[in-house]
């Protein structure tokens, strides 16, 4: 096995407030490999954007990396100071961000928000500027002219092409993606995965690709990681979780959304809504929710339990590989 | 630049709770003394009836959503008539003419985040409209009825739900608390705004269902505005699919999502995902709906169109019968050979 590009062990992140402390990220243990497509699926509130910007260190208080590491190319990036991240952030790990109508600036052209990003990061002619942003906009189909637009003179859709192209400025060895999908409609949306799988093989950056629709990274990702509740609920390839879900969650997210070819079924969706991660429940986090809850789901908290390739936190592995012993 | 639109099938003109002929709203770009016009909704026949759930698909800038708002008289039509139950909508003047059609036909919003007033309770919405709408009930009545009509979207218990205010809510909640509003003034057609879009996937399938009930238990009709053809095919009757303001194909929604005669259609069915399936390789189409500023004649979707021929340039194709109450605008669609022949007096044009 070669080594890992990012690895990510055991890391916890924690909102601080006056009078209490909220885990939004428990203790979640991840590696991605060069050129890997990771796909991260949950429910809005599951933490899943959290671990994203504690991965970039982007954080700001009150969110607090509590403990664990986030190591890349080596480095671990919790230790390191402002100054020595400036050289390591966008040039050669970069984010995009969810919405790119607030993340992009209204009162800046797209030249001038390219050209702010290079200046940040290094020092570099006027010349080779424009070249550079004129290249990486070609790259995702937009043609050069857009480079005077405003934010507000372009689609939704080619807004996040714009984003996307911001963060290949420097070619990067890892890309972070925020559910830049899910402004979009369908049509947007599957042109811009496309997009970005081309770009991918084409330069052979790693992508980790947040989103909470599950069928979205169906058909790009190597291996997708489900989230739940601040934890890992179940990680494996995309292959394996897709034809056989282990964990009920990842069943239940399966089954939530219409299919247009196949037979018509009842959609049952995942009854309740994600808990409070101020006072998260006992035992396993998903027991309220569970249509498989059995009894010691609501005292005994689950492991990650090793099935095939498969790691899944849900004890109803555990029953299966003590029987199997 | 009236379309013609004779052939077209209809459907049953008996039981047809709503109805727009040539409905049409244009926009003015820039100040007062321009002359561009933006074409957001063009030559629109739409008809829904009673107990019917239609669909309206087509990505965002196709002007579904000015569909949506000249339903519900928040702007005037710029030409064309919408009939709600043989009344001309439009012509509507008294307050409790308008109270009627309001009542009857409500809106859903899109985004829940935004469509409440953060400041009271969500009772308030529902109360608020009981008091405008029925004013037969009083106080206790009221009370009663908003605790029935939040039992019906599933927001239990009715009691607490009605003293929350939106932000203890969650998204999924707060579009039920939609829906409510518009139950409450006992409507007969709903207008549902994309309610899911900006819903989680989990939370989607709860509100698609409930719709689907409100039809069954409640007898409402639903305009299911949507850019998922996925979800539409899930809850709706019929389908009708809009692309740079013009109508493009309707029909069925079994016989739209199988035998799609519009290359736009086709282009719409590809792109949804569906993990169940292998992926089909297509190649990334950038195109987007072209904004229709002083349009000429042609097919608005010919640049995107892999069989565009020259025809498509200079006629503007309109509605055409491709099969049992299924029509397609395009140049190059051909009809499904044997139902056509199998009922040829359908076919015939009864329009004067």
């Amino acid at each position: 096995m070669p080594e890992p590009l990012l690895d990510v062990d055991t890391l916890s992140v924690s909102y601080l407030t006056d009078d209490a402390k909220i885990g939004a990220v428990d203790r979640v243990s991840l590696t991605v490999h060069p050129g890997e497509f990771l796909g991260i699926v949950g429910e809005s509130g599951c933490g899943k954007s959290t671990l994203l910007f504690a991965i970039a260190q982007l954080l700001t208080p009150p969110a607090e990396i509590t403990s664990g590491r986030v190591v890349f190319n080596g480095q671990d990036l919790v230790q390191l100071t402002d100054g020595e991240l400036r050289h390591v952030r966008w040039r050669d790990y970069s984010v995009v961000m969810q919405s790119a109508m607030n993340a992009l600036n209204p009162m800046k052209s797209i030249a001038a928000q390219f050209k702010d990003t290079m200046r940040a990061h290094e020092r570099l002619s006027a010349a080779a500027i424009r070249t550079r942003s004129e290249e990486v906009l070609h790259l995702v189909g937009i043609d050069a002219a857009h480079l005077s637009s405003y934010p507000h003179q372009l689609s939704g859709g080619m807004r996040q092409r714009a984003m996307i192209a911001m963060a290949l400025l420097f070619t990067p060895q890892l890309v972070i993606m925020d559910e830049p999908t899910s402004a979009l409609d369908v049509v947007a949306q599957r042109s811009l995965m496309t997009q970005i799988k081309e770009l991918q093989q084409q330069f052979g950056f790693a992508v980790i690709f947040v989103t909470h629709d599950m069928s979205v990274v169906a058909h790009y990702s190597d291996r997708v990681m489900v989230m739940y509740a601040g934890q890992v609920a179940e990680i494996g390839a995309t292959d394996s979780i897709f034809a056989r879900p282990l964990h009920p969650y990842s069943k239940g997210l399966l089954d939530a959304f219409p299919s247009v070819h196949g037979p018509r079924r009842a959609l049952t969706g995942i009854p309740g809504s994600p808990p409070d991660l101020g006072r998260p429940p006992s035992g396993c986090r998903f027991h309220p929710r569970c249509s498989a809850a059995m009894a010691q789901c609501t005292t005994s908290e689950p492991d990650l339990y090793v099935v095939g390739d498969t790691q899944v936190r849900c004890l109803l592995y555990a029953e299966q590989l003590r029987d199997a012993v | 630049m009236s379309r013609p639109t004779s052939g077209v099938t209809e459907t049953g003109g008996a039981a047809a709770l709503l109805q727009t002929r040539g409905l049409s709203r244009h926009f003015r770009l820039g100040g007062l003394l321009s002359r561009r016009m933006l074409h957001a909704v063009d030559d629109l026949d739409l008809t829904i009836h009673e107990r019917e759930i239609v669909a309206l698909v087509g990505e965002s800038g196709s002007g579904k959503t000015t569909v949506a708002r000249l339903l519900a008289m928040i702007y005037p039509p710029t030409r064309g008539e919408i009939r709600y139950r043989g009344r001309s909508v439009h012509k509507l003047r008294s307050r409790k003419d308008l109270l009627w059609y309001r009542g009857e036909v409500p809106m859903v919003f899109q985004d829940p985040y935004s469509a409440m007033n953060p400041v009271f309770r969500v009772a308030h919405g529902v109360m608020r409209n009981l008091k405008l709408h029925r004013p037969e009930l009083d106080r206790a009545g009221r009370r009663e009825e908003a605790e029935r009509v939040f039992d019906i979207v599933g927001l239990n218990p009715a009691g607490d739900m009605l003293r929350k205010f939106p932000y203890e809510m969650s998204g999924g909640q707060r579009q039920r608390v939609g829906f409510a509003q518009a139950l409450a003034v006992q409507p007969k057609l709903i207008l549902a705004d994309e309610p899911v879009s900006m819903l989680d996937v989990s939370i989607r399938a709860g509100i698609l269902n409930m719709m689907a009930g409100l039809r069954a238990e409640e007898g409402a009709s639903i305009l299911y505005i949507t850019h998922d053809i996925a979800s539409a095919r899930y809850v709706a009757d019929r389908i009708v699919v809009m692309y740079a303001g013009h109508a493009v194909e309707q029909g069925p929604t079994d016989v739209v999502l199988s035998r799609p005669k519009h290359p736009y259609t086709q282009l719409l069915l590809s792109a949804v995902p569906d993990p169940r399936e292998k992926a089909v390789p297509v190649s990334a189409d950038t195109g987007e709906p072209p904004q229709v500023i002083d349009p000429g004649e042609g097919c608005r979707f010919r640049q995107r169109c892999a069989y565009a021929i020259d025809t498509c340039a200079t006629v503007t194709p309109a509605l055409r019968p491709m099969g049992p109450a299924h029509d397609a605008a395009c140049h190059v669609a051909e009809a499904e050979p044997e139902p056509v022949a199998s009922v040829p007096q359908r076919r015939v044009d009864t329009r004067v």
